[in-house]
């Protein structure tokens, strides 16, 4: 078309395109990625976050400690130049500990979280795309799930298995998709009426290609919001596992366990048993939330935007 | 309308609004002046973003988050409300200037009954007893024509039509016998017959009660009969002000010239193309230095670039511009291309017709429970339809919402499976078809969708959008996808430079014109367009009017247009189907149907459809009631609720078409035309039974 007058308008002579010039603007992970970094919060939950990802696994390299045998004879000692946090009733250093600890804490964190998703993402992608009768029979499963209390499975199959980190992860993941499976399963049921979805039924798409390439991206960011409270949640989970004596086999620790542990030290004067590792503990799941929050926010700018 | 008396009742001097967003200002409104007279209706029209209803915002400080009047002067009979202090304004709204907004599912609060919420103004602003307030209550709902208000008293707004939802909001803004009534958009949301009882009500109520109205609008046909003067805004400015009848037969800037030239009116010759408005309307964010209609004029040169027009004229006729117009444009431009492209519309070899729906049924069931589902009612969408569309042709299709035109179209591609009946392509029933066979059908009948910004993926870019239809037929090697992409690209004319871009990058019109070449990639044999631009600017409708009118003759690609607008219907397709409830009233060519239409319904659409013509006569409401349940269509003629010829025949016996010359069909007992000679035998398109 170029070169020639617009169709129906001939007074003006433009070597633009009939449809117009297409405006530059910013892309909308571009413009979500900008609100949330204008967002303080969310920046100081990202810092945390990353932070502890250092702390956790580089920390070691730079403060090595002894975390496999036990010495009686360093049990309990104050914090001190030797030993930043003081050591526990092994005489671990419990500085070290908390590294290694959070090891564990963020791998099953991370691992659960994405387990779930996972799973959650493809079961309600599916139920809401099939509907119907279908869509009745998955979800009321969802429902039976949702009422026996999560505890309580994790318990019982923690008592029965050996607590590995990839065993606790697996059972964490496998009854906790539910959450991200409702939702996702409520984002698909508004797109598959959506015109693109019938649009792409229409040229004969296949139903895998519409959960696929249109379905699931489309409920992405719900998803991605959902991930970071799976984890904050994993973390809490594995440290109630932890704390109820139902946690990793020695000599792994994770912060749960520490704080188990520790149950006694309060009374004792052993402060530099609970406080530090609870703080990482707090500090870590505020700061997945604080995130997970900023993401929702700037999502919705996204959506406004459009 | 009476003879306006010269006080005026609210007037507007220098009114400049802006909205603080995060990261810019967007100047809505910038200096705007007007005055409306004691019993006037002043118009006020504009494309969306050209900042009317913020101006109508304004006068009652009811300014989103962020907006703010940053100078000028309201006054409402000597009152200046701008910088009044917000109690003393809630005395005013509601009270001596009432508004009435577009969406009345969303304006009426939905946990309370409809005459609480009229009751509620005349208690705030009254002070009378409970009883008074009751009784004023029931007396406004009478005269906004609710039918029994008493019974309805109790009722909560979802159980009630979105025609009389429209009534309630106006028994609420009158409920203090406001002295301006600001109507933004008032019908914008409803029916044309339904449009048409509202704006008559609308009329009738400023004549007994004597107010003044600001009626805000994107639609000329609506206030070319309905007002006295009339505002053309375009960006932020008004551009014009006239009498409403000076205004649209001597129109002097550029910009009124073109949008009243790119509306396609009930007789345009379909030979000849739509004027257009290029481009879009530009960002005030902030606005464009000198006249802001530049970029888009036909007649702009550098001093409009440069400096911007003030508002001037002589008495009564203002307009911004430098070099104005003198009236209407005269000649329509450029004749659509030649005649050697023209594909001529056949039947197909063995004398069949390329697509035809035989007494094609839909009915959606209403269910109860959550996991059986049992099946309690249905609604019948689609009840027997029966036509054809030949190699070349475009067939259009218009009725009411709710009339199962969608449907239809849906029925057609296949992206809904019939009840009843068949819909076959060139002989074959596609949708019989399974797996791979069914697959490779599907190339022949595309679909182009009605709103731009659900049809797209948001996720997708331009490229993979268009390449999706071919991946998906398995079409082609990569690199011969993308020679397809960029040709089809061009000839919806986008430039390259999109196929990079996300959908919400691109303006409404843009993504339609993607939407349509998503629908063109896979050369499909017929392309159902499902109201391809009813959810576009004015300006930007005649450009894809334009579009697919072109391609429509270069192509030769038969396609179905649905759309509640007959005049688009009309300018696009050779044959017409008028649709009622789920049946076919009346099929004929544009001219069967505009100008000797058999069926009373086809009639009333005709009459109630707004004309951007002062000088056209208003008809009554040429239809009374609104569309019946489809749940429980009324037996024999769907239509003979609301018909002014209904008999007892009619609701006996259910009329079959009849010819009323060549290829012009209707349904009806006792229609408008006498009926040809072969009235009595089923006709060529087939007996609906």
């Amino acid at each position: 078309m170029e070169g020639v007058p617009p169709f129906g308008s001939p007074n003006i002579p433009t070597t633009a395109p009939e449809g117009g010039e297409v405006a530059l603007i910013t892309s909308g992970w571009r413009l979500a990625a900008h609100e949330f970094f204008s967002n303080r919060l969310a920046v100081v939950g990202l810092g945390i976050i990353v932070f502890f990802i250092v702390f956790c696994f580089l920390g070691p390299i730079v403060y090595p400690t002894n975390q496999t045998l036990t010495q009686p004879l360093l049990s309990d000692m104050a914090p001190a130049a030797a030993h930043l946090l003081g050591t526990d009733d092994n005489g671990f250093d419990e500085f070290g500990r908390i590294m290694v600890g959070g090891q564990t804490a963020l791998e099953i964190g991370f691992f659960a979280a994405f387990m779930a998703t996972v799973i959650g993402t493809l079961y309600g992608a599916l139920a809401g795309l099939v509907g119907g009768i279908v869509d009745a029979v998955l979800m009321r499963f969802v429902d039976i799930l949702l009422s026996i209390p999560l505890l309580f499975i994790v318990l019982i199959l923690a008592t029965r298995y050996h607590a590995t980190l990839i065993s606790q992860s697996l059972i964490i993941g496998l009854f906790s998709w539910q959450a991200p499976s409702r939702l996702v399963r409520g984002e698909v049921l508004t797109l598959r009426v959506r015109d693109f979805v019938t649009a792409a039924r229409i040229m004969g798409g296949t139903r895998r290609r519409l959960i696929l390439r249109h379905l699931i991206p489309n409920a992405l960011s719900v998803v991605i919001v959902n991930i970071t409270f799976l984890i904050a949640d994993s973390i809490l989970l594995i440290a109630y596992l932890g704390f109820l004596g139902f946690g990793l086999a020695y000599p792994t620790a994770s912060w749960g366990d520490m704080l188990g542990n520790a149950q006694d030290a309060v009374s004792s004067g052993y402060w530099w048993l609970v406080y530090p590792v609870g703080a990482c503990l707090v500090l870590v799941v505020m700061a997945c939330n604080l995130v997970g929050d900023a993401l929702r926010d700037a999502f919705d700018v996204r959506l406004r935007k459009r | 309308m009476s003879a306006p008396p010269a006080t005026s009742v609210l007037e507007v001097n220098g009114l400049s609004t802006h909205i603080n967003l995060t990261r810019s200002v967007v100047h809505a409104v910038g200096d705007v002046s007007f005055e409306i007279k004691a019993g006037e209706t002043l118009g006020l029209v504009g494309e969306s973003g050209c900042g009317k209803s913020m101006t109508g915002l304004s006068l009652l400080n009811l300014l989103p988050h962020g907006g703010h009047i940053v100078e000028g002067s309201i006054k409402l009979s000597g009152l200046e409300l701008v910088g009044l202090p917000e109690r003393k304004l809630r005395t005013i709204r509601g009270n001596e200037i009432a508004m009435i907004f577009q969406d009345s599912q969303s304006s009426l609060n939905p946990t309370m009954t409809i005459g609480r919420q009229v009751m509620e103004p005349v208690r705030l602003h009254r002070g009378v007893s409970k009883h008074e307030a009751l009784d004023r209550a029931l007396e406004v709902l009478e005269l906004v024509g609710l039918p029994h208000p008493r019974e309805r008293f109790d009722d909560f707004p979802h159980q009630l039509s979105g025609g009389l939802r429209q009534r309630v909001m106006i028994a609420i803004a009158l409920a203090c016998e406001p002295k301006v009534l600001v109507a933004d958009e008032p019908t914008t949301a409803l029916d044309v017959t339904i449009q048409a009882q509202i704006l008559a009500l609308l009329d009738d109520l400023e004549e007994r009660l004597g107010m003044s109205t600001l009626l805000i609008t994107h639609d000329m046909g609506v206030v070319a009969g309905r007002t006295d003067r009339i505002n053309v805004m375009y960006a932020g400015r008004i551009v014009e002000t006239a009498t409403t009848y000076r205004l649209f037969t001597g129109m002097r800037h550029p910009y009124t010239q073109a949008l009243l030239g790119s509306i396609p009116s009930l007789d345009q010759d379909r030979e000849k193309a739509l004027y257009t408005i290029p481009g879009l309307p530009p960002d005030l964010a902030p606005p464009p230095s000198g006249c802001r209609f530049a970029a888009r004029c036909a007649y702009a040169t550098d001093e409009c670039r440069e400096h911007e027009p003030p508002l001037d004229g002589a008495e009564g006729h203002l307009f911004a511009c430098w070099h104005p117009v003198d009236g209407p444009i005269e000649r329509l431009p450029t004749i659509v291309p030649p005649e050697s492209v023209k594909v001529p519309i056949a039947a197909t070899a063995n004398g069949r017709h390329l697509l035809e729906l035989d007494g094609v049924v839909r009915e959606f069931p209403v269910t109860a429970g959550i996991i059986l589902r049992r099946k309690v009612d249905s609604v019948k969408a689609v009840s027997g339809v029966t036509l054809h569309v030949d190699a070349g042709e475009t067939f259009g299709l218009v009725g009411e919402s709710g009339c199962g035109k969608t449907t239809l179209g849906k029925l057609i591609v296949g992206a809904e499976l019939p009840d009843g009946g068949t819909v076959e392509l060139e002989g074959k029933r596609v949708f019989a078809l399974k797996g791979r066979a069914l697959r490779r059908a599907r190339r022949d009948l595309q679909m182009m969708f009605q709103d731009p910004y659900a049809s797209l993926d948001p996720r997708m870019r331009v490229q993979a959008i268009l390449r999706e239809p071919l991946e998906i037929q398995k079409i082609g090697s990569r690199q011969e996808q993308d020679e397809r992409i960029t040709t089809v690209l061009r000839e919806v004319g986008l430039p390259q430079t999109a196929l990079e871009r996300y959908p919400h990058e691109f303006s409404g019109g843009q993504r339609q014109r993607v939407g349509l070449a998503r629908a063109l990639m896979l050369d499909p044999k017929v392309i159902v367009a499902d109201e391809p631009v009813s959810a576009l600017d004015v300006s930007i409708r005649s450009q894809i009017l334009n579009l697919m009118r072109r391609l429509q003759l270069e192509r030769g690609t038969a396609s179905v247009v649905i759309s509640h607008d007959l005049a688009v219907v009309k300018y696009l397709s050779d044959r017409i189907g008028v649709m009622y409830l789920g049946k076919l009233v009346e099929l004929g060519n544009g001219d069967d149907i505009y100008r000797r239409a058999a069926h009373p319904y086809t009639d009333a659409l005709i009459k109630t459809i707004p004309v951007p013509d002062p000088a056209v006569k208003r008809a009554d409401i040429a239809i009374s009631g609104e569309l019946p349940s489809p749940r429980n269509p009324p037996s024999g003629c769907r239509f003979r609720t609301r018909c002014p010829r209904a008999q007892d025949l009619c609701a006996e016996e259910e009329p079959l078409l009849r010819s009323f010359g060549p290829g012009h069909v209707a349904a009806c007992h006792f229609p408008l035309q006498a009926p040809g000679e072969a009235a009595a035998e089923a006709v060529a398109d087939g007996d609906p039974e």
